[in-house]
């Protein structure tokens, strides 16, 4: 009953004429303090975008390599030299012997007393294996050999299965989390150090609308967040978005959501900035790793992957990944979408039944 | 129910109920008693001080009075409401100032003074608010920018947003410099003159007689003192206060100088006396004459009325800010 008589007269001054006035001041002091922290929005807004273009362009797919191989004299390095997938230089067999073993090279050609082509590779290697193929089919052409098998070619390199198309997901992902957890947890933490939660709890402010003014901020930052990230991938590198955008806008919201939550957690108590940046890199750092932001978790064993699978961000990755990569609707990323909740609601409950306002 | 309330505490006004009635109060932190049973009551339009020195139990006293802490037992009553019951009805009506308290500095004046604002049903405008704490120059500036006397009022402009009936002060000046100080102390006065109940805990004697109708004076937990400055200094018995000093390392026997008329209490201090007295025109004359007596010269002689700090040395045997 006196809740009903606090929003009465609230109402009629709101900017919305839905949301209390108290809550649109808490939400807009949410957003000064961050734009005001010129740190902040590097980590938000730049930082993403810069790891973004450096690593795009380090795994840039490039037309594909040569194959560098040495030859014994010049006869022979006309006839491997008509194969244009192999890069060929003439060099004394001694030089050829430490070539080899520094990677130079991945294989050496010459001819014996009877005319015999003598191929010295490592076949451990993949590289080296192809060098040998492609020397031994030139050698054969230039014998004569006829072709046995007719061959067409059809050359693949398609966005959406480039290193920069697994990677800006990943991006997206990981600065959900980051943002989404140092977000709340800083201020919070922040506050409580500086007593300000302490003056705010001694005024009538509504506790639940602070928090509540942690998360429409942090919706409001996301948006610009995820379209900043985006759309740079999509103009510098192509990278598609294949699913619908609503639906990809879901997941960033769910999953923002989901790791506000583990933030408030982290930030439940700790009474100093160094304790919950501990506490905060301690949850973080393994889902860097595991979750697949920059390679595939699948490359970690069998063994791991359920462990892998619960964590938030390797589900978020995954969702974002289908969504943007192969167009899967929302209802197909019914598991993802179960385990983000699952950390959203498990997060929230605990949160609030932990939370110290001193 | 806002309303009956109000209605409540006009009428208990008006039969000559408190403000705020403290009743056996009781707080421990581990092994230490911080609150140690306090009683007192402050009436509408008083200025209440809680004088007394650091770790004496103050912020733990007003803070259960705030609600922000619970008691281990005893009562307090706000207009004649409880914290447990009518909460979010009392935070309406009290205006808060914690002891170093710091507002988030990338907000400007006016920003600050809104939010705070905003968690009021009434009260005055952001603007109004800003006019009585003088800071309508500083109101579009970062309170990262401020003035450590500045920061002090913006901090008594959110606590006067809600347009209180009671005010709560916790060391309001303390870390200030001299001139913030009396700045500080003129909005003070200003709020009592406008008729608020005002709650002030302090270390700073000359701010308790300046500022408080009645002082309770609390040490260890307890209430030693209470009264108005006038009655707490009258009960020293003496108006005056006399230290004096003598050359060489012999000393007058203390008896001698308690048989000196006028004198009440002699309290050696190193190298010498301080004797209260209620006459000063007749007790110094005589302390001379006494010493000259005994061969002594003196090398140092004050004076001063007694104050509250007299009060609190002559209750205690220290001074308040010893510790």
């Amino acid at each position: 009953m006196s809740d009903m008589l606090v929003s009465a007269p609230a109402d009629r001054r709101s900017v919305l004429g839905l949301l209390r006035p108290s809550l649109v001041q808490l939400t807009l002091v949410r957003f000064r303090e961050f734009w005001r922290e010129p740190e902040a929005v590097f980590w938000v807004f730049v930082f993403p975008i810069l790891l973004a273009a450096g690593l795009g362009v380090a795994f840039e797919s490039r037309p594909a390599e040569r194959l560098r191989i040495g030859v014994a004299g010049e006869a022979l390095e006309k006839i491997l030299a008509a194969e244009p997938s192999l890069a060929v230089e003439i060099m004394t067999p001694a030089a050829a012997e430490q070539a080899l073993r520094r990677g130079r090279i991945v294989l050496y050609a010459a001819t014996d007393a009877s005319g015999a082509l003598r191929l010295r590779y490592d076949d451990a290697l993949i590289e080296a294996r192809a060098a040998r193929l492609l020397a031994e089919r030139a050698a054969e052409r230039a014998a004569g050999a006829p072709e046995l098998v007719p061959v067409a070619e059809e050359v693949v390199r398609e966005p959406g299965s480039r290193y920069i198309d697994f990677l800006i997901p990943g991006l997206l992902g990981l600065n959900l989390m980051g943002s989404g957890m140092w977000g709340i947890g800083f201020a919070i933490v922040d506050a409580r150090r500086k007593k300000l939660l302490k003056r705010l709890l001694a005024s009538p402010m509504s506790r639940g609308e602070y928090l509540l003014s942690f998360l429409l901020s942090r919706l409001g930052l996301l948006l610009v967040e995820v379209f900043a990230l985006l759309g740079f991938g999509a103009w510098v590198f192509g990278v598609p978005v294949r699913g619908a955008l609503w639906e990809l806008l879901l997941v960033c919201v769910l999953a923002s959501l989901a790791f506000t939550s583990l933030g408030l957690l982290v930030a439940s108590r700790a009474r100093t900035i160094e304790a919950a940046s501990g506490l905060m890199n301690f949850v973080m750092l393994p889902m860097w790793v595991l979750s697949g932001v920059f390679f595939s978790s699948e490359r970690f064993p069998d063994a791991m992957q359920p462990f892998i699978r619960l964590l938030p961000l390797t589900a978020v990755n995954d969702a974002l990944r289908r969504s943007m990569l192969e167009g899967a609707p929302l209802s197909s990323l019914g598991p993802q979408t179960a385990v983000i909740g699952a950390w959203l609601l498990a997060s929230f409950i605990t949160a609030l039944r932990l939370f110290r306002w001193r | 129910m806002i309303r009956s309330a109000r209605e409540t505490k006009d009428s208990a006004a008006s039969a000559g109920r408190a403000t705020l009635c403290v009743r056996s109060l009781r707080k421990a932190y581990r092994d230490v008693v911080a609150v140690d049973g306090v009683d007192f009551e402050v009436w509408p339009g008083e200025c209440f001080g809680l004088l007394g020195p650091n770790g004496a139990g103050k912020t733990t006293t007003i803070e259960i009075c705030e609600g922000l802490l619970e008691p281990d037992s005893g009562t307090v009553e706000l207009f004649g409401l409880t914290w447990a019951r009518h909460g979010a009805e009392l935070r309406q009506r009290l205006g808060v100032q914690l002891q170093d308290t710091q507002l988030s500095e990338r907000l400007t004046v006016e920003e600050t003074v809104r939010l705070f604002r905003s968690f009021y049903r009434r009260g005055p405008s952001v603007e109004e608010v800003i006019r009585m704490v003088q800071l309508e120059e500083k109101r579009k500036a970062r309170v990262g920018a401020l003035s450590g006397g500045q920061k002090q009022r913006l901090a008594m402009a959110c606590a006067l947003v809600g347009d209180p009936d009671l005010l709560f002060l916790d060391e309001p000046t303390t870390g200030l410099d001299p001139q913030a100080r009396r700045q500080l102390w003129e909005l003070i006065g200003r709020l009592k003159r406008e008729g608020r109940a005002v709650i002030l805990t302090t270390h700073y004697m000359e701010e308790a007689e300046r500022l408080c109708d009645r002082v309770a004076i609390i040490d260890h937990g307890r209430i030693i003192a209470l009264g108005t400055p006038a009655e707490l200094i009258g009960r020293l018995g003496a108006g005056h206060v006399v230290e004096f000093a003598v050359d060489g390392s012999r000393k007058p026997p203390p008896e001698a100088l308690e048989a000196i008329d006028g004198v009440v209490a002699v309290r050696a201090l190193e190298g010498g006396y301080q004797l209260r007295v209620r006459e000063l025109h007749r007790a110094v004359p005589a302390l001379l004459e006494q010493l000259r007596r005994h061969g002594l010269g003196v090398t140092e002689l004050r004076t001063h009325s007694a104050s509250l700090e007299d009060v609190f040395v002559a209750l205690t045997g220290r001074h308040l800010r010893d510790e």
